[in-house]
């Protein structure tokens, strides 16, 4: 075939592949996805009172205004001691522009970063949990995650923040650890991935708790 | 460390359980014999040579195949250009995004060509569903496509008998025949297991403030073709494209599985499957070692971390190790498989932040990086890449023993070894001019993000990924600003854009002509019997020989490089 002629043959191809594979493939997985699983498809959206308030899958923060302003013009927020408390996030907990911390293994600002988080996590739980010491702190507990946006946290972290829920909502700590381990959710098979707590699940089924007592 | 490694081992069973089995069916669908899947995808098939007036039966030499690699990466470069740059007229753009910058717009339609999908834009805040289905998605399936293609036509010229127009297939017939028969069909299954895992497969936008779309199809084919390419900007470690521990096996199964399976296609097409199985064993050791040392090294913390007073040691209720940049679900093991599983293939999705990984455990990528595609290696680019490294080994031996090399009855003679060689040293050399003109000149300087040996870190990175087709980043370095949601007034670093975009496309398509030309000058000669003396090159020596190649040429060409930014990191607690 002449060149020219070949080109003409590559833009069809692409055109027509993109017909199968760019439109008619994606809606076809659409569809399929759509009636086998739609709750999963659509995001497992998680509903109180009818209301969609996130996702079982997005972590998301837990906080209350405190009604100031940063340099940036952001509002200041602080825990809401009420709730377990998500991890750090670089991207305070967006779902709708991701990005990663990028923070560097030697990087000297990373160090006052992790030194506040730690701080951070000493103020809101040593009160509660007994004999809590920093090298006690669970490192997911002071490390932001990749995706901004991580629905769990580590046993370890879920049972030293248990203290502080039982005490704030005057409820009896063995209840609290076993809405923690209701709401853990475990490896595949018992294998495959890494036990997290579903934060956001968590504090839904204590909201439930006090509303039921 | 045992549940973890335990972990890893199941997901290496798996691959090997699945090479025979997926390289058995791509020997069929490249021999041309029938499959179970002829019912559906025959007609399919048949329809597209009609549209395209084509007779699959025609035999391309070697400069013709190439030509029609290149012209019809050509009109997809065309297409994806002019869709990313015409954003404000697409249907299914719910958020109504703008389109990317020309400069930007250069770089990303240059690598989704490429099969690198190196990604200078954030998906969910610039990119039209329209722009990820019918531009992205379709360039996943067919840059994976062509790699596929290239390797068989280079098998082709390994096995040809000689005859008076030595053939190396029909290219449309490979392009077609690999999407049909062996990426499509695995991309539906996959998607659809996917969505059952809690990836997203939706038309709807935003809701309660959650940025949603069409993930699970494009994630499915962005592994299966080894892409990466992310809908979400932190790609694979957002839950919506990652949802569950077995999600993430899936997505892993899926990167690794046609690179790894094509070495038993390779074998069984050359008539003796010990030569797959001795080209799998070889990439198959680089790539444990890779795995077993960046698990070991992200077990332990950053000296950021201790420097802060944090206990990252393992504690009851928490497997300890360097979290940062990490989501719990996936924990160390899985972050660090698929660290290993992403730059050894020329994947480059990443479910975890590695600008953020120990500086020991940051150096595997780039080792990885460095192996050239060779271990394992992208779809079809790894099979080729590792037999240009076969033919160098065989060359090398034959200097050894003082014989005229020959490889499966051929012989191995100057032309061949000087297109080798120079297939294996192009994209070193584009890494290295790549990151040597990002450095050395003022205008590499606003793409980088860290400080110290960490910025010289962003900058190899991004141009060894780029180079090697990848795609994953140490995510500081950037290409664009975008100062507003939707891509209102942004602007690309246009030095950055164009050099990365050029890098993708040279270090891409020079090594695809000189692969074919390989090919067609093996495809034209006579085949002579094996003597006493031939080397074997399906022996636990040779595999020995192959992988001490692959280290010596691709990982020690950038040890210099690598010095100067994670070894360094790696043996310090300085801060910088």
């Amino acid at each position: 075939m002449k060149p020219a002629r070949e080109l003409l043959t590559a833009i069809i191809a692409i055109l027509a592949l993109t017909l199968v594979l760019g439109v008619a493939y994606p809606l076809a997985v659409t569809g399929i996805s759509q009636v086998a699983f739609p709750d999963k498809a659509d995001g497992s959206q998680v509903k109180v009172d009818g209301r969609v308030v996130g996702s079982r899958l997005i972590g998301r923060a837990f906080v209350i205004d405190t009604g100031k302003k940063d340099a940036d013009g952001n509002a200041i927020t602080r825990p809401d001691p009420r709730y377990f408390q998500p991890r750090p996030s670089q991207s305070d907990y967006s779902a709708t522009g991701t990005f990663f911390s990028n923070r560097g293994p030697n990087s000297a600002v990373g160090r006052f970063f992790f030194r506040d988080a730690l701080d951070a996590y000493m103020a809101l739980e040593s009160r509660y949990a007994p004999g809590l010491t920093r090298a006690k702190v669970p490192v997911d507990a002071v490390t932001t995650s990749a995706s901004g946006v991580d629905p769990h946290i580590s046993k370890a972290n879920a049972v030293i923040q248990a203290h502080r829920i039982a005490a704030v909502r005057h409820l009896p700590l063995d209840r609290v650890d076993q809405l923690v381990a209701d709401n853990t959710d475990g490896r595949f098979l018992g294998v495959i991935g890494e036990p997290g707590v579903n934060v956001l699940e968590l504090n839904l089924a204590l909201d439930k708790e006090a509303a039921t007592r | 460390m045992a549940q973890g490694f335990l972990q890893i081992a199941i997901f290496c069973a798996l691959i090997v359980a699945v090479v025979p089995v997926l390289g058995g069916h791509m020997a069929r669908v490249f021999r041309g014999e029938r499959t179970f899947l002829d019912p559906v995808a025959g007609p399919l098939e048949r329809s597209t040579y009609r549209l395209l007036r084509i007779d699959p039966e025609h035999g391309q030499d070697w400069k013709a195949y190439a030509r029609s690699v290149i012209l019809f990466s050509l009109a997809g470069w065309l297409v994806l250009f002019l869709i990313l740059r015409t954003q404000t007229l697409h249907p299914f753009n719910p958020e109504h995004f703008h389109s990317g910058t020309w400069d930007l717009s250069f770089n990303t339609a240059s690598s989704f060509v490429t099969n690198t999908n190196w990604q200078f834009y954030g998906g969910e805040t610039t990119l039209s569903y329209f722009s990820q289905m019918a531009g992205l998605t379709v360039q996943n399936f067919v840059s994976a496509a062509t790699g596929i293609a290239v390797a068989i036509a280079l098998i082709r010229g390994i096995v040809a008998r000689r005859s008076a127009t030595p053939t190396l297939g029909n290219f449309w017939q490979d392009l077609v025949r690999a999407t049909f028969y062996v990426l499509l069909p695995i991309s539906i299954v996959g998607a659809v297991l996917l969505v059952s895992q809690g990836v997203l497969q939706t038309l709807g936008g935003t809701v309660a403030g959650l940025a949603r779309g069409p993930v699970a199809s494009q994630e499915a084919i962005k592994e299966l073709g080894t892409n990466g390419g992310g809908f979400f900007n932190v790609n694979s470690a957002y839950p919506f494209e990652n949802a569950t521990g077995l999600s993430n096996l899936i997505e892993l199964f899926l990167i690794l599985c046609i690179p790894a399976s094509l070495t038993s296609t390779y074998g069984r097409m050359v008539g003796s499957r010990r030569q797959g199985w001795a080209i799998f064993a070889a990439m198959s050791t680089l790539f444990v070692a890779s795995v077993v040392v960046v698990y070991l090294a992200e077990l332990h913390g950053t000296p950021a971390q201790h420097a802060a007073g944090i206990h990252t040691g393992a504690i009851d209720g928490s497997t300890g190790g360097n979290m940062e940049g990490k989501d719990v679900r996936f924990g160390i093991a899985n972050s660090t498989l698929w660290a290993a599983v992403t730059t050894v293939t020329s994947c480059g999705a990443v479910n975890a932040a590695f600008e953020s990984l120990t500086g020991l455990g940051g150096l595997v990528p780039m080792v990885d990086l460095g192996y050239g595609e060779s271990v394992f290696g992208g779809v079809g680019t790894g099979l080729y890449t590792m037999l240009l490294y076969v033919l160098l080994a065989v060359f090398i031996g034959g200097l050894m023993v003082g014989r005229t090399p020959e490889f499966l009855g051929k012989k191995v003679e100057a032309r061949e070894i000087k297109l080798v060689s120079l297939g294996v040293l192009v994209t070193p050399l584009a890494v290295l001019l790549s990151t040597g003109a990002a450095m050395a000149t003022k205008y590499g300087a606003p793409s980088i993000f860290a400080s110290g040996p960490q910025g010289f870190s962003e900058s190899l990175y991004a141009y060894m990924s780029q180079a090697n087709n990848n795609g994953s980043a140490f995510a500081g370095y950037t290409g664009y600003y975008q100062p507003n949601p939707g891509n209102i007034g942004a602007h690309g670093i246009t030095f950055a854009d164009l050099l990365g975009g050029v890098t993708m496309l040279g270090a891409r398509f020079a090594p695809i002509i000189l692969v074919l030309a390989v090919a067609g000058a093996l495809a034209a000669k006579r085949v002579a019997p094996q003597g006493l003396g031939t080397l074997r090159t399906d022996t636990p020596t040779f595999v020995g020989l192959l992988g001490g190649t692959v280290v010596l040429i691709g990982a020690l060409t950038f040890f210099p490089a690598l010095l100067l930014g994670p070894v360094v990191q790696g043996m310090t607690d300085r801060l910088f």
